[in-house]
């Protein structure tokens, strides 16, 4: 069971854990009472109040309200560090390094859509890879690897996959530059090499849907989404088994370097950011997240390649968002802007209009955010703030996030009977095997309407449209 | 009755579990069972073909985390995966472990996945020995992610 963790009310939908012990700083949650109580379910406060212990942390750590427990940091946590005095854990960013959704929109409805679904759900399912242990459908050299790890999403276009407006539109522009392929080990390369281009499996998917409702006009239309009923298309993946390898492998380097004596959870292992070591590390991860946006470029693709087969459309990215990383910007420290280090632990970034980072052709509107939801539910495109600056480092949540356990799931849910609830909701799935249908039921998930309704009302991340679900694949 | 190899607990995001054994060996072994089986049967897999393992740990919990993230790195790099674990024998001491063992496994593509380990972590990790009369226990749990 839980321990109470100390909270105290701020606001309707703002919480804070005092500074106490061994605490740096507070820790501020944004949650509306009912995702709140989720919360301390399990030990998300508890490693709230961890990750507030390290080293160099600024102001407060963020808890978003879509967070949940994970390792070391809690899932949907946020904390800054100044360059000078702190410090980088691979635990603050997650083992899927860049864990992360795209959007794609296209110029067909609904209704055209629908009279070819299950062809098309069935050759996506073909043309992408998806699973464990099966391989991409390209083998790369190491050679190749590390081009991929260094270029991100542009390797991909070069070769053929894809065109610039899509790496464009990307966080980045789909490459990390600080990435170095020469931080990366053999190890976690030779686990990257097969799996180039293929979705994975878990909670990772690739849904088509279609816009149900339009909450910002202007905005909406500036991002590509026009009218109810217009199809669009989410990718959720990362950066596999090379990302999770690269986590793996500073995690060990900095345990030998540094040891974990002192610290409140081992897996908050870290090194100081300007350490040799933090510098390799970032580089790594910053190799590992372009592998990640080199894998989504892939998909695209194939998923370009499929509809133009079966129904020959019109597909743009709308953008591509990174969750589980760690980023150096500008941002207001006491009234001086400074350059900080952000960690997003299953976290989203949330920019108001005017940043540098945004793709010029949203620059001046915001950048967008694109919050998926469980199997059954909607998904939401938002677009960022500048309250979202000012308040969490510009973050905002990244998803619905677990409320229940998978073995919960698989006592309470079968897969078939959760493939005919959702049929009756005109919601076709396909995927790997009925038990991971049963893992990812939608029931397992925090209600995602009350998570995005709680970002606009704190102001961290506004409504701009709802998507609904037409056709699932999961891995 | 049979003595329970391992059993999951609950956890909100990732897959828990506790693995025993009456040696610290076997203890290791029901581990790794414990974390591919949240992946697919193992007993299904088909015996192909044989690995000898070896990997080292600066201390008891290193040394679990390398062991399975071992296996995980033959799914991801060779597309193996393991069924069964034979000769599993930890030798060493304080600052420096070692585990050696025989695996046998098959193609990976052969088999449905019904879940997939990310990687391994520490959290909540623990080994724990434990007593009754004569009769010794060993109890080790992880979380890994999925």
């Amino acid at each position: 069971m839980a321990e109470q963790v100390e909270i105290k009310k701020i606001s309707e939908y703002e919480w804070q854990i005092p500074r106490a012990g061994k605490m740096n700083v507070p820790a501020v949650i944004y949650a509306s009472e009912k995702l709140l109580r989720d919360m301390q379910k399990d030990i998300t406060l508890e490693q709230a109040r961890n990750m507030a212990m390290l080293q160099g942390v600024l102001k407060n750590i963020v808890v978003l309200p879509d967070a949940h427990q994970g390792y070391g940091a809690c899932i949907g946590g946020v904390g800054a560090f100044g360059m000078d005095d702190g410090v980088i854990s691979p635990g603050f960013i997650g083992y899927d390094i860049n864990c992360s959704i795209r959007l794609l929109k296209t110029d067909l409805t609904v209704n055209d859509f629908l009279k070819k679904r299950t062809q098309i759900l069935n050759d996506v399912f073909i043309n992408v890879p998806s699973g464990v242990g099966r391989a991409g459908k390209i083998r790369l050299t190491r050679e190749t690897t590390k081009d991929v790890l260094e270029q991100g999403a542009k390797w991909a276009v070069k070769n053929g996959y894809g065109i610039a407006d899509d790496w464009k539109k990307t966080e980045e522009e789909g490459c990390m530059k600080t990435a170095k392929a020469s931080e990366v080990s053999n190890r976690a390369i030779e686990r990257g090499m097969p799996q180039l281009g293929s979705l994975g499996a878990g909670n990772h998917f690739l849904e088509i849907q279609q816009v149900e409702q339009i909450y910002d006009e202007k905005i909406a239309k500036a991002f590509g989404i026009t009218e109810k009923g217009q199809v669009t298309i989410m990718i959720h993946c990362g950066s596999r088994g090379l990302g999770h390898q690269v986590a793996s492998d500073y995690i060990k380097l900095m345990e030998d370097k540094y040891g974990f004596a002192s610290l409140p959870d081992r897996e908050l292992i870290n090194a100081p950011i300007l350490s040799e070591l933090g510098q390799k590390y970032y580089a790594a991860m910053s190799a590992a997240a372009n592998f990640a946006f080199c894998n989504k470029q892939m998909i695209t693709h194939w998923v370009r390649e499929t509809f133009n087969k079966i129904l020959p459309c019109k597909i743009d990215v709308v953008y591509d968002v990174c969750h589980n990383i760690a980023k150096i910007e500008k941002h207001d420290i006491d009234g001086k802007e400074t350059e900080i280090l952000v960690c997003r632990k299953g976290a989203t970034r949330s920019f108001g209009a005017g940043r540098i980072e945004i793709p010029e052709v949203y620059r001046d509107i915001g950048q967008p955010i694109i919050i998926p939801g469980s199997m059954g539910t909607a998904s939401y495109l938002l677009v960022g703030t500048k309250k979202a600056e000012q308040l969490t480092f510009g973050s905002t949540a990244h998803g619905a996030g677990r409320v229940s356990s998978r073995s919960a799931a698989l006592r309470n849910f079968r897969g078939e009977q959760i493939r005919t609830d959702l049929a009756k909701q005109n919601i076709e799935v396909k995927a790997a095997s009925w038990k991971a249908i049963a893992e990812e039921a939608p029931q397992v998930y925090k209600d995602i309407d009350e998570v995005v309704r709680v970002s606009h009302e704190v102001g961290i991340g506004n409504l701009v449209a709802k998507l609904k679900p037409l056709a699932v694949m999961k891995g | 009755m049979p003595k329970q190899k391992y059993r999951y607990l609950e956890h909100t995001a990732d897959a828990k579990f506790q693995a025993f054994g009456r040696s610290l060996d076997e203890a290791f072994k029901n581990s790794a069972l414990a974390m591919l089986n949240l992946m697919c049967k193992s007993e299904a897999i088909k015996l192909k073909q044989e690995k000898k393992i070896s990997v080292n740990g600066k201390d008891l919990k290193a040394l679990l985390y390398n062991w399975l993230e071992e296996l995980l790195f033959l799914l991801d790099s060779e597309n193996f995966i393991a069924g069964k674990i034979k000769n599993l024998e930890i030798s060493g001491k304080e600052s420096n472990y070692k585990l050696e063992a025989m695996i046998s496994g098959n193609n990976a593509s052969a088999y449905k996945f019904f879940g997939e380990v990310k990687a391994v972590t520490y959290n909540d990790m623990s080994i724990k020995e434990e007593k009754k009369g004569k009769e010794k226990r060993f109890i080790i749990q992880a979380v890994v992610d999925m």
